[in-house]
């Protein structure tokens, strides 16, 4: 009997081997994914939930082409140099078709030069930099959310409705903060010639020191505020706002507030009426939203954020791109990414041949507090294709290839 | 006194209103070992430091060789020929013995600031011939941190004598030793000393010591000079009695410190 | 005038903030010696839990008051815990283990912190009772603000009183003056330690949980606060509590002024001050200079050239780096790379803190100066990769010539505050002039030149600069200029006393470190292509650190071998979740249990073996 036994298990294992040899037949397309995992826990955590769920999806659907998608992703702790590495490891060691990921614009910038002297193909998920599709762009590397500038611009189109004139800003203190408060002095003046900007706010990141920065805006007595301050500054800025009655009867606009993983911590404390750029999430009934909220939600058990969006798109977009183009080398995926049409949650946009930048857009509103929490209202779905410059100037932007 | 190698006059320093020396002036001349003794307080540690460059002087003349060098930094007076030895060594432990005087020999030839040749080649025989002398030479290689207490003694005397001093300032040289050793580390200083033309000022608590090797004495109480003199005039001299009286142990030979 | 002095006010209240963090980590310094980086990270896990215990005690048995509080003291005991299984061990090692260790601790909280509250920002509840404002002069202030402006002077005025009034007290004064005129007094020291760290854990505890009602809590938190901290305990004096709370509110009302004045400068003004207070007042305004006590730290055996069979392995090693891009993947000739920048980095750290006794806890100043430097010479002067390397050395040793002017005129842990101040104000400079360095966003496009753009053609320049100066700083170290050094380091009045100007000397060694940090600087940045701030900043540093002591600090080959691991193993972990905390206990283990690093073990064993000849340090 044992011995039996014993032949029968060799030949399940036997058969299992096979079996394995012949998955293995189907290799995976492996897809490098670098992102700040444990830096930002808060924002990558539904990111990675998000780009995880696509994956699911697109191997049960029998994978690209029948070889599954694979994603190796590493942590690059928040510091540019390890990105840098990890990338070296992942082209010549992990043997990946393509890189994609980041958050933080600076590992976004790094990785985005990796990409162009080593000719690997990258697209950048998060990172909002304007650098990455135009001064700092190159053949290789392609954007997928809407940058900075292409924000700035949905708020200042909203912002010249409201008539304000006198504006004050309050950014952080680094390339970010300098970049979205450019960009918004730069459409709104494009907008309203005479408005002007009487105060200029920059609190260290993630350091506010809010109290202050809240009474030297108060002083300059602006009709509205500018606001690009993100995450535990925000809430700090929101509730020493608050408390002295900063945004009373002042109009303000403020970037990326709207985006779960900042409007949500901030409870019933949330702002009312602020212009915002984010995600009102279960509120979005178009069918292929409804579709991703509702396996998200099966999945994972809590409601998608901005970052699940993103990831997901990612996959999106990068199962689109495989399946569409003949081979994978740099060269022939940056062809076909040119000008891809990408289905999405979001909606269809499309990646521009001219600067690499995907046209996916982002939902703009109003805040307000419903039942203890901060929620967007009146919103709409701002197509990034709208919000696009002229092709004369992406040209004198970019560096020629 | 003509050939006085060390001329100090007036010299004075106080701490806030405390006079802790106060116009003392004494000469020493070539080959001559002097003690300055007194009880604690007495202002021998805040004399020397005045004369090595440690401590600023309120007022006073210390002449070198006729050339003023009060005010001087220590390295200057070093420089200048003097050379020291602390009351609790100080020696680098991390070193072997060779190397703690080629350091002081390194220093004296200006040679601290060559960053190619390795230092432990450089003076190895004028090394050796100062642990030679000082009785060391068997230890050459041996880490100085583990070093008998005697023995780093020994080792500092070499040190001191590198750049050829023409004076030394020893503080304190026997404390800490045993009564046998301090004899013998006296004894070989002495011969040093005058084998080379050296002069000495060293302060001591241990009376044998002072008795036995001082050529001179000086006696400071409350920073003053109170007496100086011979062995048998200081030996004999009222105010100092009196000085002692409370210590009484001075002329039994037994005081340490 | 009312606005100013609404702006004052709020100065205050900041300032307060400051001061409750800043206190205990003050205290715990001035007893223990202890340069305590967890103190931020107690920080945290006291906004953590306050908010946990307001937010999920049901029917808020506690109340805000009682959930302070009971934070506060939970935290004390973590911090009790912290002193008991770890800090203990290692009172008599040099300021640089009890960092690195406490820096250990740092990277275990985060971890734990994220495992147990979650990643996500909390927002707390308003204080109950203090939600709204008051008018003063017609300008609105918060009710809270008011209550933490009185509450910096309450708890200053309890610590007096508690220093002042009690035997408890009078002994931690004494001890805070005299460590060893305490123990001599038959005073148990352990118990006294464990106390001072418990009442310093609480007020971190308390002054997190007192943020609640104010600010976001979050993950980042903890380094946040501990730069800030540092900067006030430092200008304040280290160990003085009347002194931090002069700088807090120094600090506090510069802040809330600065933003009126120069919004822009806020990061780089505080460690302009602080740098500005330590050039006027080395101790700090109100701090004593350091009484002399040399720690009982192992005696140092000599350094000897090394033996035959040293030599051997050496002479292997360096063949095996030669033929290794011939037998290895690409990827390990990128990892071999960083590991030869990383050595040479970690051993030019080494050769002033180890062999020249000044320990410097802001070494990646001169890796990033040496990065910009050649950078700089790419971007802005179209030279080319060549130059740039030259460019690298030049700027870190112009940096290092500046900085170490002032640092050599301190000692001990003084010198290590003040390297990181310098270093703090080049990193934000760099994060700052955002014309001339890019900011945050950094430079890009630095690559090596067309002969050296193969990794291997890379790899090989970086084993030629990066193995050259390290073979350059080792025959330093054998030579008199080396041996002066180190004689600084055991004796600093022998020094003197044979004629040496040790502090010239110093000043020399502080810059060969810093232009040899800059080499690696330099080679850094072509093999990345970029270059960014962080490069700059603390955990920069503590690389460094962590390095040297994995290795051994005692030992000459300690940084190379510590830097290979160090390197090798990060890449490793990374790949893990939760690495974080593995690095953090694998960092606290090598503290506590082989100080010597591997190095000095190998050395230990080889010795043992009877390979080297060695005599035993006795005493």
């Amino acid at each position: 009997m044992k011995i039996l036994k014993f032949m029968a298990g060799c030949v399940l294992a036997a058969g299992v081997a096979f079996t394995a040899i012949a998955a293995q037949a189907a290799e995976p397309i492996r897809i490098g994914e670098i992102n700040s995992y444990s830096r930002l826990p808060a924002f990558l955590d539904p990111y990675k939930k998000g780009w995880q769920l696509a994956l699911e999806e697109v191997n049960a659907a029998g994978g690209i082409k029948g070889r599954p998608l694979e994603f190796v992703d590493r942590d690059d702790a928040g510091k540019p140099g390890n990105a840098v590495t990890i990338a070296e490891e992942m082209v010549s060691k992990e043997k990946v078709t393509l890189l994609a990921g980041t958050f933080l614009s600076h590992i976004g910038l790094a990785v985005t030069d990796f990409a162009k002297q080593n000719k690997v193909f990258f697209l950048a998920a998060e990172p909002l930099a304007d650098a990455i599709v135009w001064k700092s762009g190159n053949r290789y590397t392609f954007r997928l959310r809407p940058s900075t500038t292409m924000q700035a611009a949905m708020l200042a189109k909203e912002a010249a409705k409201t008539g304000a004139k006198k504006w004050a800003t309050v950014a952080p203190n680094y390339a970010y903060g300098k970049e979205a408060v450019a960009a918004f002095k730069k459409e709104l003046t494009k907008l309203v010639p005479d408005a002007t900007f009487v105060e200029e706010q920059w609190p260290t990141v993630f350091k506010i020191d809010a109290g202050p920065v809240v009474r030297a805006v108060e002083a300059a007595k602006p009709d509205g505020i500018y606001n690009v301050t993100f995450g535990g500054d925000l809430a700090q800025f929101v509730r020493e706002g608050n408390l002295r009655g900063t945004f009373e009867n002042r109009t303000v606009v403020s970037l990326l507030s709207g985006e779960p993983e900042y409007l949500e911590p901030l409870k019933g404390e949330a702002p009312k009426g602020w212009i915002v750029t984010g995600y009102p999430q279960g509120a979005i009934e178009t069918p292929e939203h409804k579709v991703f909220f509702d396996a998200y939600m099966k999945k994972w058990g809590e409601a998608p954020k901005l970052g699940s969006v993103v990831g997901y798109n990612v996959v999106a977009s990068l199962a689109t791109l495989l399946k569409k183009a003949d081979a994978y080398d740099a060269e022939s995926l940056v062809n076909a990414m040119k000008g891809l049409e990408v289905m999405s949650p979001s909606g269809k946009f499309t990646f521009r041949a001219q600067d690499h930048q995907a046209t996916m857009g982002t939902w703009v509103g109003k805040t307000d507090v419903k039942d203890g929490a901060g929620v967007m209202v009146d919103w709409f779905y701002a197509d990034g294709a709208d919000y696009q410059p002229s092709d004369e100037d992406v040209k004198s932007m970019r560096p020629a290839e | 006194m003509s050939q006085s190698v060390l001329s100090v006059r007036n010299l004075s320093k106080s701490f806030g209103g405390l006079k802790a020396v106060s116009d003392v002036s004494f000469d020493l001349v070539k080959g001559e070992l002097l003690a300055m003794i007194g009880p604690n307080g007495a202002g021998k540690t805040t004399c020397f430091n005045m004369l090595n460059g440690q401590l600023k002087a309120d007022a006073g003349q210390v002449m070198l060789n006729g050339e003023s060098i009060l005010g001087f930094s220590p390295r200057k007076v070093w420089r200048k020929g003097v050379g020291r030895t602390f009351q609790i060594t100080a020696t680098y432990a991390s070193m072997t013995v060779r190397e703690n005087v080629q350091m002081a020999l390194i220093s004296h030839h200006r040679r601290t600031w060559d960053i190619w040749r390795p230092a432990s080649g450089q003076h190895v025989e004028e090394a050796m011939d100062l642990l030679a002398l000082v009785g060391m030479k068997e230890q050459a290689e041996r880490a100085a941190a583990i070093l008998a207490y005697g023995d780093l003694k020994r080792l500092e005397l070499a040190i001191a004598l590198a750049h050829a001093p023409e004076l030394l300032l020893m503080d304190e040289p026997t404390a800490g030793m045993a009564p046998k050793e301090r004899v013998r580390l006296m004894q070989l200083t002495a011969d040093i000393v005058a084998e080379r033309n050296i002069s000495v000022l060293f302060t001591e608590h241990d009376m044998d010591v002072v008795f036995a090797h001082a050529h001179r004495i000086m006696v400071l109480n409350r920073g003053e000079l109170i007496a100086s003199g011979s062995v048998d005039e200081v030996r004999n001299d009222a105010r100092v009695q009196e000085v002692y009286l409370g210590g009484g142990t001075l002329f039994e030979g037994q005081a340490h410190g | 005038m009312s606005f100013y002095f609404a702006q004052f006010l709020t100065g205050l209240s900041s300032a307060s903030s400051l001061f409750l963090v800043a206190c205990g980590l003050s205290l715990i310094f001035g007893v223990s010696r202890v340069v305590n980086f967890a103190h931020g990270s107690f920080y945290m896990l006291g906004a953590y839990v306050a908010y946990s215990l307001v937010q999920y005690v049901p029917g808020s048995i506690l109340g805000f008051w009682g959930s302070v509080i009971a934070a506060a003291l939970i935290v004390a005991l973590v911090g009790v815990v912290v002193e008991i299984l770890i800090l203990k061990r290692i009172y008599n090692a040099p300021e640089l283990y009890q960092l690195v260790a406490t820096f250990g601790v740092v990277l275990v909280m985060q971890d734990a912190i994220l495992l147990v509250f979650g990643g996500e920002d909390q927002f707390g509840p308003r204080a109950p009772g203090l939600d709204g404002v008051v008018r003063i002069f017609g300008e609105p202030i918060p009710e809270y603000d008011l209550l933490l402006i009185a509450l910096g002077p309450i708890v200053l005025c309890g610590l007096w009183l508690l220093l002042n009034r009690t035997r408890w007290g009078v002994l931690v004064r004494a001890a805070t003056l005299d460590r060893e005129m305490v123990a001599s007094l038959g005073v148990n020291q352990s118990w006294l330690f464990t106390t001072v760290f418990f009442l310093g854990s609480f007020l971190a505890g308390l002054g997190g949980a007192l943020q609640v009602p104010r600010v976001s809590i979050n993950l980042l938190m903890d380094l946040s606060i501990i730069a800030e901290a540092f900067v006030v305990v430092v200008i304040g004096g280290m160990g003085s509590i009347p002194g931090a709370f002069i700088a807090a509110l120094l600090i506090g009302e510069l802040n809330a002024f600065g933003v009126l004045v120069l919004p822009q400068a806020t990061i780089v003004l505080a460690f302009v001050v602080m740098a500005v207070v330590l050039i006027l007042r080395p101790y700090g305004l109100l701090g004593k200079p350091e009484t002399l006590a040399h720690s009982a730290g192992q005696v140092e055996l000599p350094i000897r050239p090394a033996s035959t069979l040293a030599k051997s392995v050496a002479g292997l090693l360096l063949v095996g780096l030669v033929i290794m891009p011939f037998l290895a993947g690409e990827f390990a000739i990128v990892l071999a790379t960083d590991v030869l920048i990383f050595a040479l980095f970690a051993a030019s750290l080494h050769f002033i803190m180890s062999n020249g006794g000044m320990v410097s806890f802001g070494h990646a100043a001169y890796f990033g100066l040496g990065a910009y430097g050649a950078a700089f010479v790419i971007k802005y002067a179209g030279g080319s990769m060549e130059i740039a390397l030259l460019a690298a050395p030049l700027m870190a040793a112009a940096g290092a010539l500046v900085f170490g002017w002032f640092c050599v005129r301190l000692s001990g842990v003084y010198m290590a505050m003040l390297t990181l101040a310098a270093a703090q104000i080049v990193w934000s400079t760099a994060f700052q002039w955002q014309d001339l360095t890019g900011g945050d966003d950094g430079l890009l496009g630095i690559w090596p030149s067309e002969w050296a753009k193969s990794k291997t053609a890379y790899y090989y320049l970086a084993l030629v600069l990066c193995g050259g100066s390290i073979l350059a700083m080792r025959r330093i170290i054998f030579s008199p200029f080396g041996y002066t050094l180190r004689g600084g380091r055991d004796n600093p009045n022998r020094t003197e006393s044979i004629g040496i100007n040790l502090r010239q000397h110093q000043w020399a060694g502080f810059v060969m470190a810093g232009m040899f940090a800059g080499i690696a600087g330099g080679v850094y940045v072509f093999s990345k292509g970029s270059i960014f701030p962080d490069e700059a900043a603390i955990p920069r540093s503590v690389d460094a650190l962590v390095m040297v002591l994995l290795g051994g600090v005692q030992t000459l080959s300690g940084p190379v071998v510590g830097a290979g691991v160090f390197r090798l193993l990060e890449d490793e972990i990374s790949r893990l979740d939760y690495w974080r905390a593995i690095l953090g206990v694998i960092i606290i283990s090598i503290v506590v249990i082989a100080p010597e690093g591997i190095a000095g073990f190998i050395r230990k064993i080889a010795m043992k073996a009877g390979f080297e000849h060695g005599e035993e340090a006795s005493s």
